[in-house]
């Protein structure tokens, strides 16, 4: 498949520290990526390379194959985590004059921005000043302009903090659409519920290197545990001894009156069809059910792991 | 650059729309045509009130000497001068004069007795009454006939001329060089410090509301401060000119409605709108004020307006180039202290220094400070209205390009770091490692 944007060993360094080391990722073309890591683990450096806000020391971006030029700031649309707007200055006004800055005609960003408005029911906004509004309010309307000029990129730090619940939901559909009409978009935060939700594919980076790459569920198949969940229906009474002599470990057991909830591990030495088989006697079997490891145990498996192992050094 | 334009229009429609300008445009002109019209309208407005003036005079001297006018009526009065104190707080005078019996023959001791401030003009005519007095006695006394002292008074009339190297010849009024030069020197100050703080203002607000990132996605950083210190560049310049217009249409109404009143009084008072010296000179005559006139048309205006339009411009963009180091470089603007000072040192020195230029505008203290980028601004505009060879002019010139360059390069590298940096107070180490990055 052909990558909208190839990260190719890029190394940024400040003054004491190193922010990415030789990190590559490739950013696929129509998905939406997740680039996750913890607080310091690089990503803003990152994404502030591709929007060409500092230059990296050494490597290479290519956007559809072409080394990554000033023009591409017009394909690009970046919301960032800090984000702000001019405190003094009218909404409608303020949204043409950054909508003109990525390269828009002043009556087709009017025209755009009329649509967006309506969209969001926030077209009475237009005529006040940005200190009038809520915090929630702001961030619709920086929202809007960093799509407005509909840009091939789009990059999300964090775009949900400070919304509603609503409002999420707003977003989310806004964003998935996004996607299906064609955007590539990159999506940083560290809410690993809505990465499961939205995220085709992750990067996850930690102290500036990359640790993880790939798609949501084949990451999730494979860093599988061997977890399952079996429920039965009138559970023979022998069942704690029947499992007992089982080559598994029990990880949690709730028995009702007539029902009886297991969380069962094993290893890779034994199928599902094995492990299915071994239960069929302790009951009626009304569910079976491998758990794959949630986006949330991964990123705590991989980056508790690494920072437990650099902490030894 | 057509980015630049984007950015520049903004800061520009946003300031130029600020109540706060729309005022000081309006009450710049009005401060500075009053600084010109008040004294005018205070020497006509000298009558204070009629003084009710009893004089004391145990020596018999002055009696009738001193003469009436509409603001002083003299009473000559033989009493004790205990009761006529009494008489002044009670208010039957305003004031008496007692003149006691001296020691020797002539009488060189007066008091004036009031039971208010005694106006200046009063009491300097009455003892400039009695000294031509006393003088015209002592004069009498050696045999001397006082008509013949006042025949052999001359009065000299110096009028420089400045000669320049194609032969032409310039009249030249130090009074109004020093006055222009002064002017201009101040202004320039103020113009630098002004919109150079608005620019650090302009940089602490995008850094503190956070918008900064969003912009720096579309345009380089660069671009980002080379459009606000352009944009707030046009600022100061509209301000400025506008001044100019508003200031002349005032004074030139003012002159329309007082001037047809007062006849000559009008050229007397345009003269003292430059040079205070003028003052002076109350009794000039009417050929002493074409001359003046003559002078003032003498002066090379498109040279100090043109000047002063380049060394402002000048100016401003070397030490708005810092101011926007030091506003990207703070969260706030409690913090920029720190950098301010050696910042603002060399355009206070200018400023300081600029007083004693003026006494000797060709010496080496004026040259160098003219010629070094960060006074010469203000320096230059002080040498300006005597006449600066156009050799040292374009050198100074030149360098001071050459040091708004060098200062929006060293800024330039301060600014796109230290605009993404939140939270730390920098000090001048951090500030030369980001120099390096």
């Amino acid at each position: 498949m052909q990558s909208y944007l190839s990260i190719n060993e890029v190394t940024k360094r400040y003054a004491n520290h190193l922010a990415l080391d030789r990190v590559s990722i490739e950013i696929p073309q129509n998905k939406i990526f997740g680039l996750l890591g913890p607080n310091g683990a690089g990503k803003t450096s990152l994404i502030r390379i591709i929007n060409q806000i500092t230059a990296p020391d050494s490597g290479e971006l290519l956007l559809k194959g072409q080394r990554l030029h000033a023009d591409h700031v017009t394909q690009i649309g970046y919301l960032p985590e800090e984000r702000g707007l001019y405190k003094k200055m009218k909404v409608g006004e303020q949204a043409i004059y950054l909508a003109r800055l990525k390269g828009m005609s002043k009556s087709e960003a009017q025209k755009k921005l009329k649509v967006w408005f309506e969209k969001f029911d926030i077209l009475n906004w237009w005529d006040r000043k940005v200190e009038e509004l809520s915090k929630g309010m702001q961030q619709k309307i920086q929202f809007i302009v960093t799509v407005l000029h509909q840009p091939e990129l789009l990059i999300f730090d964090e775009p949900f903090s400070g919304f509603d619940p609503i409002n999420v939901n707003l977003l989310k559909t806004e964003i998935l659409k996004l996607r299906d009409q064609g955007a590539t978009i990159i999506f940083s935060t560290h809410n690993m519920a809505s990465v499961e939700e939205l995220c085709d594919q992750i990067a996850l980076i930690n102290q500036g290197e990359k640790v993880l790459e790939g798609e949501v569920n084949a990451l999730k198949e494979a860093n599988r545990n061997y977890t399952y969940s079996c429920e039965f229906y009138h559970p023979v009474s022998n069942w704690q001894t029947a499992l007992e002599k089982l080559p598994l470990e029990l990880l949690e057991s709730d028995p009702l009156s007539n029902k009886l909830k297991l969380l069962l591990k094993t290893d890779s030495s034994l199928n599902s069809n094995e492990l299915l088989r071994m239960m069929l006697p302790l009951g009626e079997l009304t569910s079976f059910q491998e758990l794959l490891p949630s986006m949330n145990d991964i990123f705590i498996q991989k980056v508790g792991k690494t920072t437990k192992s650099a902490g030894d050094e | 650059m057509n980015k630049i334009i984007l950015i520049l229009k903004r800061e520009y429609l946003t300031r130029v729309k600020k109540k706060s300008f729309i005022i000081m445009t309006f009450l710049g002109p009005l401060l500075m045509a009053a600084l010109m019209i008040v004294p005018v309208v205070l020497a006509t407005m000298q009558n204070i009130g009629e003084k009710k003036i009893a004089v004391l005079d145990e020596t018999n001297w002055f009696i009738g000497k001193f003469e009436q006018d509409e603001n002083m009526q003299f009473h000559y009065v033989f009493d004790a001068v205990d009761s006529l104190k009494k008489q002044v707080l009670q208010g039957q005078y305003d004031l008496l004069v007692y003149i006691p019996r001296p020691e020797l023959n002539i009488p060189v001791n007066a008091e004036i007795y009031s039971d208010r401030q005694i106006p200046l003009n009063v009491s300097s005519y009455i003892k400039n009454t009695m000294r031509k007095e006393v003088e015209t006695k002592k004069l009498l006394a050696s045999g001397i006939d006082p008509d013949v002292i006042k025949s052999a008074k001359a009065t000299i009339n110096l009028v420089t001329i400045r000669l320049d190297e194609d032969g032409g010849e310039t009249k030249s009024f130090t009074e109004i060089n020093v006055a222009l030069g002064l002017f201009g020197s101040i202004l320039i100050y103020f113009f630098i410090f002004i919109f150079g703080s608005q620019v650090m203002r302009g940089i602490i607000e995008e850094k503190t509301s956070r918008i900064v990132e969003v912009i720096i996605s579309s345009v380089k950083p660069f671009e980002l401060m080379m459009g606000k210190i352009t944009g707030i560049a046009l600022v100061g310049l509209t301000q400025f000119l506008l001044w100019v217009v508003l200031t002349g249409s005032i004074y030139g109404v003012f002159m329309l409605i007082y001037g047809v009143a007062e006849g000559p009084q009008v050229l007397t008072t345009e003269s003292a709108m430059t040079s205070s010296a003028e003052s002076m000179l109350p009794d000039m005559n009417n050929e002493a004020l074409t001359e003046i006139i003559e002078v003032v048309d003498a002066i090379n205006f498109p040279v100090i307006i043109g000047s002063f339009i380049f060394y402002f411009l000048g100016g401003y963009l070397l030490y708005a180039a810092l101011f926007a180091a030091i506003g990207s470089a703070v969260d706030n603007e409690a913090d920029t202290q720190q950098f301010m000072l050696p910042v603002s040192i060399p355009l206070i020195l200018g400023l300081v220094v600029s007083n004693f230029i003026v006494n000797n505008p060709e010496g080496s203290l004026a040259f160098w400070l003219s010629i070094i980028p960060f006074t010469s601004p203000v320096v230059m505009m002080v040498r300006i209205p005597f006449g600066v060879a156009y050799g040292e002019l374009a050198l100074s010139m030149a360098l001071l390009i050459a040091g708004f360059l060098f200062t929006t390069w060293i800024a330039a590298k301060i600014y796109r770091t230290g605009i993404l940096m939140y939270g730390k107070k920098p000090g001048y180490k951090e500030l030369w490692k980001w120099l390096r990055y």
